[in-house]
């Protein structure tokens, strides 16, 4: 590719300008990195405060009304803050370069839709500081405790939602206009790598997702402003409405979270075990099924509402065949393992602890799915421990994973592996002291969102604090190897791992601001595809 | 330091952990041990598919790695393989649902039931109603409990269950199928006592409902499991399942002194005794947002200390605390007395300078 002339001309702008013009994927994914980054430290200081409280019995640190903000913006800074923007930046970073493509199809909605960010999250974490304190009614934000009771920050609440919702739907529109129409023209669906393709239904199940929150907040707005009483039922409407709207969204919401997850262990599993991606077609089929299945289980967050049984019925066995296409993925990881010529640099460590912790959150998620068990787990620790199993191992995991993986190709410089596997090892460690005993304090049946507990819970309690307190502590390390590797890394290869595959380790070593200004070849696609 | 030793003692010691529960229990009803079966089912064939699933990923670790002189095979496709390992999981996944179905159509019939309870949840306490025997009383997490919470370690030892005790419990009879109506009169709650395997959601204007029929004699606990505000954490369940004999003596007891409480309504009560009695309906009532020592949490749960309602005229006072206001909930639900009582303690203590009230205000004004 000659693409030194034109880098010339079109390079960075230089100083803070170029942050907020920018229009570029690379530098748009770079923002979205690190301000998801950011939000996470935000997030898991929330977290740490949480902890702190629940070490011991009794009420040492805060007020209980604290302790429900703290949980409340825990969950909505790292669902909204932290896990979805950080798999925006990696697929405005990666989809491009994966599909031959010289940017995002439509860039400045792109730079529109970062920006957003930073003032919708600004807004949410200002309701701290508003009398009546931050919201507290938990992220799932269920009516009328989110209404009739709420602080009257509540309203800044739901227009942090909205913003964050405009952001998320243009960040969708962007990636599917990008991939069906900035693709390279040589390249079929099925030569997609699997990040792509799993981005791309990532945002179907987004565009669908997002406007149902949308309404949900709006609903909510004009019930606690205007005088409607659409979950009021002393004005004819139905508090567990709101319930079936939040969770029409909340469910494909949490696959949101775990498909592009999905992508990125694809990618990372096949290069350290140097043999091909074991059935690239299923795995497509797969994520699709998922995708579309998440779209007719909501009610299983419900089956304590008062459903008729065949409502239970239906949505316990629509839930168990989730089981299935997700059983298809982690077979089909294990047989890309198999017979493989494994080494076990810090991505791979990463992936292969995903495909492991990931799926112990699926068994969990499994059982809950059972409606009649589900009525001594539901909104108990057992709950907790099962989500953050999936969400903090398995979706926070493959972000890390991805990160460690990419970094050469973002920075052009090698990280601290040595390092890089202390942390893993510590963060892989704490993370299973932290939320394993989680099962057990659910079982025996302690209620979540409570700020203190009977003494029988209290060892658990406090052995699960001090997990979390020294998970805590590995992201002191993660930001030093991150910033270590982009200050003073040692030169990586265009390709640093053997057996990589993909179009971008086909580009300089750091990927050049401007890439595939021209598309890849036929050739050049097929010998990197996924798909062999 | 202490804790940390036990708790890494634990670790070691697993028969240790029977007493501080790492497992659901069977409970005391059909419901609750048909769900601990299912329960255990599935974990015992998730336990058995992790066997075969990790145990395969863990070997392939072991002796397919580059270090050990692994050479990578080529294949990645098999039509077979893939048949195999989405047929097989439909299997067991219907192998399970069929159990399961049965139990969940048995416990959402609730045409069985001999008697039934209404239960309702208030911000941040249960209202138990017996239809049939006309009782009904309201049940707050107990005094030692809430003291305790601000306390030290040593108080919270010698509390009687700490946070899982109550004022006033719900008597049941054994052997008796008992239809739960669940229902709230603010935000949503949820009634659950894990040994009968009942957990419901309590909706406002909604009524659900449950049953369980209790085979064995003795307390029970449970808690709000349905964020429901502030004090989500402190609206414990207590259940006092007695035989049939001792349950028809109670409710005996329990009509006997509602008649009384009636009774005293009619008379007229000496100031002392209303401010002894409103000091304790205060503090298991209105302490939760008001603060024991009156000063609220303000902006949202106001001072009582210096109150304008509370040194104002007596009608308005009536009114606001008999049909409540915005976050003020609506206290209809306890008798003239009790009403009358914690008013006037209100409006004496906390150096406040408001009139008394008698019972017989509060009945005229309802």
């Amino acid at each position: 590719m000659t693409t030194t002339h034109d880098e010339h001309h079109h390079g960075p702008e230089k100083g803070l300008m170029r942050w907020i013009k920018t229009t570029n994927h690379k530098d748009i994914g770079s923002l979205y990195m690190w301000f998801a980054f950011t939000m996470l430290l935000i997030g898991g200081a929330f977290a740490m405060g949480i902890r702190a409280e629940l070490l011991q019995p009794g009420l040492q640190l805060m007020e209980p009304q604290f302790f429900n903000q703290l949980t409340t913006m825990h969950g909505l800074i790292m669902v909204f803050g932290a896990i979805m923007p950080a798999f925006v930046g990696l697929g405005n970073w990666l989809i491009p370069m994966m599909v031959g493509a010289p940017d995002m199809a439509l860039p400045r909605m792109n730079n529109w839709s970062f920006w957003i960010l930073p003032f919708a999250g600004g807004i949410l974490l200002s309701t701290f500081f508003m009398e009546g304190g931050a919201p507290a009614f938990g992220w799932t934000f269920y009516a009328p405790l989110s209404t009739t009771f709420a602080p009257d920050s509540t309203d800044f609440f739901i227009f942090a939602v909205h913003l964050l919702g405009f952001s998320s739907i243009m960040g969708a529109i962007n990636i599917i206009a990008t991939v069906l129409n900035m693709r390279a023209p040589e390249m079929k669906l099925m030569d997609m790598p699997l990040f792509v393709w799993t981005w791309l239904i990532t945002s179907f199940l987004l565009i669908g997702a997002m406007p149902v929150l949308a309404g949900a907040v709006t609903m909510m707005l004009t019930d606690r402003n205007f005088g409607t009483a659409f979950f009021d039922a002393t004005g004819g409407g139905d508090p567990v409405m709101f319930q079936h709207i939040f969770w029409f969204f909340g469910h494909p919401e949490v696959y949101i979270m775990i498909l592009p997850a999905f992508g990125v262990v694809s990618h990372i599993i096949p290069t350290f075990a140097r043999k091909p991606l074991f059935g690239y077609s299923s795995m497509v089929y797969a994520t699709a099924s998922i995708a579309f299945l998440s779209y007719i289980v909501w009610a299983h967050h419900m089956f304590l509402t008062g459903m008729p049984v065949a409502g239970e019925l239906y949505f316990m066995y629509a839930t168990m065949l989730i089981a299935v296409p997700t059983g298809v993925k982690v077979f089909n990881w294990v047989s890309t393992m198999w017979r493989g010529s494994m080494t076990f640099e810090a991505p791979m460590l990463w992936a292969i602890s995903f495909v492991f912790l990931f799926t112990i959150g699926g068994f969990s998620g499994l059982m809950l799915g059972i409606a009649p068990a589900d009525i001594q787990y539901h909104d108990t620790y057992f709950v907790v421990a099962h989500f953050h199993y999936v969400l903090v191992t398995g979706a926070l995991w493959s972000i890390i994973a991805a990160t460690f993986y990419w970094l050469p190709k973002w920075t052009g410089k090698m990280y601290n592996e040595k390092l890089a596997k202390v942390h893993f090892w510590w963060a892989v460690i704490s993370v299973n002291v932290l939320f394993f005993p989680q099962h057990f304090l659910g079982l025996a049946g302690m209620p979540r969102r409570i700020p203190d507990y009977s003494l029988q819970f209290a060892d658990f309690n406090f052995i699960s604090s001090i997990g979390g307190f020294a998970f805590g502590a590995s992201f002191i390390l993660l930001t030093y190897i991150v910033i270590d590797c982009i200050r003073n890394g040692k030169p990586a290869s265009a390709r640093p791992w053997e057996g990589a595959k993909g179009l971008e380790w086909t580009l300089e070593p750091k990927a050049q601001y401007h890439s595939f200004n021209t598309p890849p070849s036929r050739k050049l696609i097929e010998a990197e595809s996924q798909n062999s | 330091m202490k804790k940390l030793v036990v708790a890494f003692g634990l670790l070691l010691n697993f028969n240790a952990f029977a007493e501080y529960g790492v497992n659901m229990t069977e409970g005391v009803t059909s419901v609750s041990r048909d769900i601990y079966g299912l329960h255990m089912m599935v974990f015992w064939v998730s336990v058995a598919i992790a066997i075969v699933v990790f145990g395969a990923m863990f070997y392939s670790l072991y002796a397919h790695r580059q270090s050990k002189g692994a050479v990578a095979a080529n294949f990645h496709e098999s039509t077979k393989a893939e048949l195999v390992w989405t047929v097989v999981p439909i299997i067991i996944l219907i192998g399970m649902a069929v159990p399961a179905s049965k139990v969940l159509i048995d416990l959402e019939d609730t045409t069985k039931a001999e008697m039934s309870i209404k239960i309702t949840g208030h911000q941040w306490k249960w209202q138990y109603d017996y239809p049939k025997e006309g009782i009904s009383f309201i049940s707050n997490l107990s005094q030692d409990s809430r003291d305790a919470v601000n306390g030290t370690d040593a108080g919270r030892e010698n509390a009687d269950n700490y946070l899982l005790n109550v004022d006033k419990r719900l008597v049941l009879p054994v052997d008796t199928s008992i239809r739960f109506l669940i229902t709230s009169n603010d935000v949503i709650h949820n009634w659950w006592v894990r040994d009968f395997g009942v957990k419901q959601d309590a909706n406002p204007g909604f009524i659900n409902d449950a049953w369980a029929k209790i085979d064995k004699i003795g307390t029970y606990r449970g808690q709000c499991a349905e964020l429901c505000g502030k004090d989500h954490g402190f609206m414990p369940i207590v259940v006092d399942v007695v035989s049939k004999a001792d349950y028809k003596k109670w409710v005996v007891k329990q009509q006997a002194a509602k008649a009384a409480v009636v009774a005293s309504a009619t008379k007229t009560w000496s100031k002392a005794d209303l401010m002894a009695k409103g000091e304790t309906v205060y503090n298991a009532n209105c302490a939760a947002c008001h603060q024991k020592t009156g000063l609220g949490l303000p902006p949202v749960f106001p001072a009582m200390k210096g109150s304008k309602i509370a040194n104002g005229p007596v009608a308005d006072h009536i009114n606001i605390v008999l049909h409540g206001k915005g976050a003020m909930p609506v206290f209809k639900i306890l008798n003239d007395v009790d009403l009358a009582a914690v008013m006037t303690y209100e409006r004496n203590a906390f150096g406040n300078t408001g009139s008394v009230v008698q019972p017989s205000d509060v009945k005229s004004a309802r």
